[in-house]
C-alpha cells in the first residue's frame, strides 16, 4: 500500500512538469513579459524605461531559459523559468503583480473557501443520494418521472440564475440573511447560510438524474434479484446491497473534488463577497495579476492530483476485491 | 454594391459545419444500418418537440452568421462602406435595432423608467417619466389607450399565428397524405390520435405553442418594446435574438475544434498501444489536470493581452470579437477533448481484439486503413453522443466564464453579456428584472430543448440501453 502510495507519488511529478511548462508557455512565450507591462501601464503612451522598471521590479527582467551572462549553475537559477515557475514546486509562489505574498495570501483566504465548499460538499452529496434512492425507489412510476422531469429542468438553468434568484428571494424579499459578505468566527454563519444552499440547490438537477442512473444500473443485476428473492425488503435491498455497490462509480465523481474544494468556487465567491481563493481568482483575472493566476493554476493542479490518488486508495475502502500491487 | 459580404471567421466554420452535417445527413439516408437508430430518435416525442424547438434556433442562428457591411456613400466612384458589420438578422430586426430609447424602460412601457426633468408645453418644468421615443409612440393618450392597445395587437398576433399554424398542419398532412396514398383528413385524425409512426402531434403541438405565444411577441414588437430597453436604450428583445448566435457558435464549434484532437488520439491510443499510448496519456492527463475555469482564463488572459497590443490585425471591431470568440471555442475545445479521448481509447482498446480486426490484419491490411474502416465507424456512436451531450454544458458555461470575465468579448451580444451587465441592476430599487428574465427564458429554452434533443439520441444510439429495450416492451405487454 505505501509502495503503492509512492509510485503514485512519483507518477504526478512528470505530470507537474507538464502543467508547469504549459503555465510557462501560456505566460511567457506567447506574450513576452513586455507585452504584459505594456498592458499593464496601459497600451499608449508608455515609455521604454517604465517597462524596463515595471519588469524589474517583479523580476520580469531575466532571460527566459538561458542566462548567458551568468556563471555557472546561475546561467539556469537565475531565469524567469527557475524563478517564476521551478520554485513553484517547492510551493514558493512569490509575488503578486501588486506586491502582495501570494503564499500568505492563499494561506488566508482559503478558510473562508473550505467554509462555504465543504457544507456545500457534504450536503449536497447527502441530499442527492437520498434523491436519487427515492427516485430509484419509486422506479418507473410517476414519481420517478417527474423526478427526472424536474431534474432535466433544473440542470438546464444556468448557475448564475439560482444565485440571483435566492439572492432576491431570500436576502431581499424576505430579508432573512444578508445578500453578502463576509466575518470571521461564528459571526460568518448568517453569511453562509444563503450560498451554502444556494450551492447545494444548484447542483441537485445533474447530479441526483446521474446517482439514479448508476443505482438503476445496479438494481438491474442478479444480485439485486437474488436478495429480493431471499426474501429482503426493498430498502435493505436499497441501502444494503444497492448503494453499498454502487459507491466505486460514486467515488470515482467524488473524491477528486476534495482537495479542490480548497480552491472554492469562482461565481459564488464572487457574487456573495466571500474572501475565499474563489473570489481572489477572480480579482486577479479582472486586474489581469498574472502571478496569481499562475500560481492558482500550479495549486489547483497539485490538488486535482491528489485527488486521483486519494480516490484510488478510496477504492480499497469500499471495495475488498481492489489490491494494489 | 449595396453592400459588401463579410465571412467572419466563425462564420466561415459554421458554413463548414452545414455542409458537413447536410453530407452526414445524405450519407446516413443512405445506409439504413444507420438511419435506423435515427428513426428511432424520431420515433421519441420529447425528442422530437425538442428538435422541432432547437431548429428554430439553429434557424436564427444562421441567419445571424450571414454578414455584410453596408454601403454608406460612393467617393470618387469607390463604394466606402460602413464600418459596421451587420447580419441578415440585424436586416429583418432593423426597427428592433434602431430604435434605441435614452436608458432602462420597462416591458411594453410608453415611459422612461426614471424620472427627469422636462420642459412642459406651456413654459414651466416638471418632474416626470418622460415618453419613450419609440415605444408606445403611435399612441395619442398613453394612460387610456395602452392596454386596449396592447390586448388588441395581441390577439391579431395569437390570430396569425393560429392561421399560420393550421396552413403548415394542413402542409404537412397534406405531404403525409400524398407520401401514404391517404386522405389528408385520415392523415389528421391519424396524428391527433397519435398512430402515425413519426409522432407528428408533439411537433404540431411544439410549433402551436411557439406561433401563439411568438406571433403576439413579434405583433407587439412592431411598436413596442417587448422585453424592455437596457442601459443604454437597447432593446432587450433584439439582443435576446442576438444571444443566440453565440450560444450556437460556443456549442457547436468548439466541438468541431475538438472532435479531431479526440478522435485522432483517443482512437490512435487504443490501438497501437505501448509508447503511442503512454504519450498520449501523458498528454490528456497532464492537460485535464489543470482545473479547467483556471486553464480557460489563463489562456483567455494572454489572449486579450496579445488582442490589446496587437490592435493592427483586426480592421472592425465585429472582427475582434469575432476572434475572440473562436478563440474561446478552441480553448474550450482545448480543455474538453481529453474527457471523450480517454472514452475512445478504452472503446478502441477492446475493438482491437475483436475477430474481424485480427482477420483486418492477417489480410495485410494496413494501419491507416483498419483504423479508419474499421475501427472509426464502430465508435461514431460514442461521438455522437458526447457531442451532443456536450452541447448544454457549454452553452451554460458561456455564461459563466463571461461572467467571470474570461468570456466573449463585451461587445459580443450573448446571455453572458445580458447577465453580467443585469447584475448591477438588480441593486436597483425598483429592481430591473426584464434583462435577466429574457436571458432566462431564451437560455432555459435552448439549454432545455439541447437536453430533451441529447437525451433521445443517447437513448437511440447507446447499446446498452438498445438492448435493455426489448425487455420493458415485454414487462409492458405481460
Amino acid at each position: 500500500m505505501i509502495a503503492y502510495i509512492i509510485r503514485r507519488l512519483l507518477y504526478a511529478i512528470p505530470i507537474l512538469i507538464g502543467v508547469n511548462v504549459i503555465t510557462f508557455t501560456l505566460f511567457f512565450v506567447v506574450n513576452s513579459p513586455d507585452d504584459m507591462a505594456r498592458v499593464h501601464l496601459g497600451v499608449k503612451r508608455v515609455t521604454p524605461e517604465a517597462i524596463r522598471k515595471w519588469k524589474e521590479e517583479r523580476g520580469y527582467d531575466k532571460a527566459l531559459l538561458y542566462n548567458g551572462a551568468a556563471a555557472g549553475a546561475q546561467a539556469f537559477t537565475d531565469t524567469i523559468f527557475y524563478e517564476k515557475s521551478v520554485k513553484l514546486f517547492a510551493f514558493e509562489f512569490g509575488r503578486s503583480d501588486q506586491g502582495r505574498d501570494i503564499g500568505y495570501d492563499i494561506g488566508n483566504r482559503m478558510w473562508a473557501s473550505l467554509a462555504i465548499a465543504l457544507p456545500v460538499f457534504l450536503l449536497g452529496l447527502a441530499a442527492y443520494l437520498t434523491f436519487a434512492l427515492l427516485m430509484a425507489f419509486f422506479r418507473a412510476t410517476y414519481v420517478d418521472f417527474w423526478g427526472v422531469v424536474a431534474c432535466v429542468m433544473m440542470m438546464s438553468i444556468s448557475g448564475l440564475f439560482y444565485i440571483i434568484g435566492g439572492q432576491y428571494l431570500v436576502g431581499k424579499l424576505l430579508n432573512l440573511v444578508p445578500i453578502s459578505g463576509y466575518d470571521g468566527g461564528a459571526n460568518a454563519l448568517k453569511f453562509l447560510v444563503l450560498p451554502v444552499i444556494i450551492g447545494v440547490v444548484s447542483g441537485i438537477g445533474a447530479s441526483t438524474r446521474w446517482y439514479r442512473t448508476i443505482f438503476l444500473e445496479e438494481i438491474s443485476k442478479d444480485y439485486v434479484r437474488t436478495a429480493r428473492a431471499k426474501g429482503l425488503s426493498e430498502l435493505r435491498v436499497l441501502f444494503r446491497h444497492v448503494l453499498a455497490n454502487a459507491m466505486i462509480p460514486i467515488l470515482t465523481g467524488v473524491v477528486v473534488v476534495i482537495p479542490l474544494l480548497f480552491m472554492g468556487s469562482l461565481v459564488t465567491e464572487a457574487f456573495f463577497g466571500i474572501p475565499g481563493l474563489g473570489s481572489y481568482t477572480i480579482d486577479a483575472i479582472n486586474s489581469q495579476d498574472f502571478a496569481v493566476v499562475r500560481a492558482m493554476v500550479f495549486l489547483g493542479s497539485v490538488l486535482y492530483i491528489v485527488g486521483l490518488i486519494v480516490t484510488d486508495i478510496s477504492y480499497t475502502w469500499v471495495d475488498p476485491r481492489v489490491r494494489f500491487e | 454594391m449595396p453592400f459588401k459580404i463579410v465571412i467572419l471567421w466563425t462564420d466561415a466554420l459554421i458554413y463548414l459545419l452545414v455542409v458537413v452535417v447536410l453530407l452526414l445527413a445524405w450519407h446516413v439516408r443512405r445506409h439504413e444500418h444507420l438511419a435506423a437508430p435515427w428513426r428511432k430518435v424520431a420515433r421519441s416525442p420529447g425528442g422530437l418537440a425538442a428538435a422541432a424547438l432547437l431548429a428554430l434556433f439553429v434557424v436564427i442562428g444562421l441567419a445571424d452568421s450571414v454578414h455584410y457591411r453596408p454601403s454608406v456613400a460612393v467617393k470618387d466612384g469607390k463604394t466606402v462602406y460602413a464600418v459596421e458589420v451587420l447580419s441578415l438578422l440585424d436586416a429583418i430586426a432593423a426597427p428592433l435595432r434602431a430604435r434605441k430609447e435614452k436608458t432602462y424602460s420597462a416591458p411594453l412601457a410608453t415611459r422612461l423608467f426614471a424620472k427627469e426633468t422636462i420642459e412642459l408645453p406651456g413654459g414651466g418644468q416638471a418632474r416626470d417619466y418622460p415618453r419613450l421615443k419609440h415605444g408606445g409612440a403611435h399612441l395619442e393618450q398613453p394612460e387610456e389607450q395602452w392596454a386596449s392597445d396592447i390586448a388588441r395587437r395581441a390577439l391579431w398576433g395569437a390570430a396569425a399565428g393560429v392561421v399560420l399554424w393550421l396552413v403548415l398542419a394542413i402542409l404537412l398532412c397534406a405531404l403525409l397524405a400524398r407520401r401514404a396514398g391517404a386522405d389528408v383528413d385520415e392523415i389528421w385524425r391519424a396524428i391527433w390520435r397519435g398512430e402515425t409512426e413519426v409522432p407528428w402531434r408533439a411537433v404540431l403541438v411544439t410549433l402551436a405553442v411557439v406561433l401563439v405565444a411568438g406571433m403576439p411577441l413579434l405583433a407587439l414588437a412592431a411598436k413596442y418594446h417587448v422585453f424592455g430597453t437596457d442601459k443604454v436604450g437597447q432593446d432587450v428583445f433584439y439582443q435576446s435574438l442576438k444571444s443566440i448566435r453565440t450560444g450556437l457558435v460556443i456549442g457547436t464549434l468548439t466541438t468541431l475544434v475538438m472532435l479531431p484532437f479526440a478522435l485522432l488520439l483517443g482512437v490512435m491510443a487504443g490501438y497501437f498501444k505501448g509508447w503511442v499510448d503512454d504519450a498520449i496519456q501523458y498528454l490528456y492527463t497532464t492537460l485535464s489536470s489543470i482545473p479547467g475555469v483556471l486553464l480557460i482564463a489563463a489562456a483567455v488572459l494572454m489572449m486579450q493581452v496579445y488582442i490589446e497590443t496587437h490592435p493592427e490585425l483586426f480592421d472592425t471591431v465585429t472582427a475582434r470579437a469575432d476572434l475572440r470568440l473562436l478563440f474561446l471555442c478552441v480553448i474550450l475545445g482545448i480543455t474538453s477533448w481529453t474527457g471523450l479521448a480517454r472514452l475512445l481509447r478504452g472503446e478502441a482498446l477492446k475493438l482491437r481484439e475483436m475477430e474481424y480486426i485480427q482477420a483486418a490484419h492477417a489480410f495485410g491490411v494496413s494501419h491507416w486503413r483498419i483504423l479508419t474502416r474499421h475501427i472509426l465507424p464502430n465508435v461514431m456512436h460514442i461521438v455522437l453522443i458526447a457531442v451532443v451531450m456536450d452541447f448544454s454544458g457549454l452553452v451554460l458555461a458561456e455564461a459563466v466564464l463571461s461572467y467571470v470575465g474570461v468570456g466573449v468579448d463585451p461587445s459580443t451580444i450573448s446571455f453572458g453579456t445580458m447577465i453580467n451587465s443585469a447584475r448591477l441592476e438588480m441593486a436597483r430599487d425598483p429592481m430591473v428584472w426584464w434583462s435577466l428574465a429574457a436571458a432566462f427564458c431564451f437560455m432555459l429554452l435552448m439549454v432545455l430543448s439541447a437536453n430533451l434533443f441529447a437525451d433521445a439520441v443517447r437513448d437511440a444510439f447507446d447499446p446498452r440501453i438498445r438492448t435493455a429495450r426489448p425487455f420493458r416492451l415485454a414487462a409492458q405487454k405481460a
